[in-house]
């Protein structure tokens, strides 16, 4: 069995006529919250479509549980959440979650469940057009937890959220990661939110420019912070402009 | 494919409209209204008796085109699809649990409009009243199935309301609704051989004038049939797993 939950190789993306990604390679370690940082436009949602095997990819390969992403045997188990919420706006919390649910024939509690993890118990019988940006994503979010999945793709889950929430989130990655064995690749902007996580990518004009744990990355750049380490190395690759290295 | 998924999916788009209490007045009640004005425009019963099997295929055909057109662009643009895409359901059985939820709703519509038309408005059907009433079904699935089909060339709501008058206008005009078909200009006549709607109000025609099961009524129901779901296939060849 690899260690790896996802392995990435040479991967080339064209959207729109323009290349995005260009031949990257990077590894997540299973069991493991990885964060995907960069800043927003560098490709993270697409390296993260890549992953879960809804984008088309003009070069490369991409292996996620030792399958080729995208694969018939993945569909189910893997989580995933986009940054705009996709769930049904007409339905309530609880019957859009009743809906995957059935789909991925999750056990019958799960819904209530993940409600009780995303702390939407009490807006469960709202209508989905009536909550707030914050519990819109954490209903996206709730979907994507519903049948347990081994990997879980988050793309900016806790954008728009207040920080006592935001925090209680990343609490429960980092419970799905630590307790349950999952693994986890959450992307976001903000540096501070990766500097707890197990593992980090940082990523920047469809490159990746670490691949370590925080602490790692720190040491290499000999940085105090992540912000200054992204600085420098962006300022390494040249790709910079006007920042000094 | 699977029966499961299909019919969660059916109670899932019920489920959606159900709260949707204007859209349900207006795809049931509309159609029976447009009747009624028919009526009592021309005035006259006999005229009335020519053009209601017509416009029985009309009505539902254009309102489910529309309903089906904006829903599944909603699926499409509001990331739902994708999702469903990386789950274990098959682009077959979304496609079918919309066509049996709508399906439904066409029920109801062609339900309202028909009794209305035979209990009031005083059409007289020759042939069977229940096979009349398949036959409109049938048609208002034929405008869903093309609703599914088009909304994949529609980028926005705007345009697939467009997509209205080029795919359903074109047909109402060319289906015989104005002139009989054989009365057009002799290429129009001939373009109206190849549009499905055409073969939905000639078998209406059909059985409201003849109680007889002919042939020719055998060979327009199984044209419409063969459209739809040729459209339905064409539906699903459209769905996509990957997207740029």
């Amino acid at each position: 069995m690899n260690s790896c939950a996802v392995e990435v190789e040479g991967l080339r993306v064209v959207r729109g006529g323009t290349e995005v990604l260009h031949g990257l390679d990077c590894s997540i370690p299973r069991s493991a919250l990885t964060a995907l940082v960069g800043p927003s436009g560098c490709g993270k949602s697409t390296l993260l479509r890549a992953m879960v095997g809804v984008q088309v990819v003009a070069q490369g390969r991409v292996t996620v549980l030792g399958r080729a992403a995208g694969s018939r045997a993945l569909r189910g188990r893997i989580g995933y959440a986009t940054e705009s919420p996709a769930v049904y706006a007409d339905l309530s919390v609880r019957d859009n979650l009743r809906y995957f649910a059935a789909i991925l024939k999750a056990e019958a509690p799960a819904a209530e469940l993940v409600l009780e993890q995303v702390g939407l118990t009490r807006e469960s019988e709202r209508l989905v057009a009536q909550l707030s940006g914050g519990q819109l994503s954490r209903t996206s979010l709730a979907v994507a937890l519903l049948n347990q999945p081994e990997l879980l793709i988050l793309d900016e889950p806790t954008i728009g959220l207040d920080p006592v929430l935001r925090e209680e989130l990343w609490r429960l990655f980092h419970q799905l990661a630590g307790d349950l064995g999952a693994t986890l690749i959450v992307s976001s902007h903000i540096m501070d939110e990766a500097a707890r996580c197990e593992q980090l990518l940082m990523m920047r004009d469809g490159r990746i420019l670490a691949g370590d744990t925080p602490e790692g990355v720190r040491r290499s750049t000999g940085s105090q912070d992540l912000e200054q380490a992204f600085m420098r190395l962006a300022g390494e690759t040249g790709a910079a402009v006007g920042t000094p290295a | 494919m699977s029966l499961r998924l299909t019919l969660i999916t059916t109670w899932r788009i019920i489920g959606q409209r159900r709260r949707d209490h204007r859209t349900l007045a207006l795809v049931t009640l509309v159609p029976a209204l447009l009747m009624v004005l028919m009526r009592y425009v021309f005035d006259s019963k006999p005229l009335f008796e020519r053009l209601a099997p017509t416009l029985l295929a009309i009505f539902p055909f254009i309102v489910m085109f529309l309903v089906t057109s904006v829903a599944t662009l909603r699926e499409r643009r509001s990331g739902t699809l994708e999702r469903l895409m990386t789950m274990p359901i098959a682009k077959l059985d979304l496609l079918l649990g919309y066509a049996v939820a709508f399906g439904l709703l066409a029920v109801i519509q062609v339900g309202v409009a028909a009794s209305l038309c035979l209990f009031w408005l005083g059409l007289d059907v020759k042939g069977s009243f229940a096979l009349m009433f398949g036959i409109a079904v049938l048609d208002a699935v034929l405008g869903m199935a093309l609703g599914l089909f088009v909304s994949a060339f529609a980028r926005t709501e705007f345009q697939a309301v467009q997509f209205m008058p080029l795919f359903a206008g074109t047909q109402v005009l060319l289906c015989g609704l104005l002139v009989p078909r054989d009365h057009m200009a002799g290429v129009l006549a001939r373009i109206s051989d190849f549009l499905p709607l055409s073969y939905a109000v000639d078998a209406l025609k059909l059985i409201t004038t003849s109680a007889e099961l002919s042939r020719e009524l055998i060979q327009d129901i199984g044209v419409v049939a063969a459209c739809s779901l040729l459209a339905l296939a064409a539906g699903a060849a459209t769905l996509r797993r990957r997207t740029a």
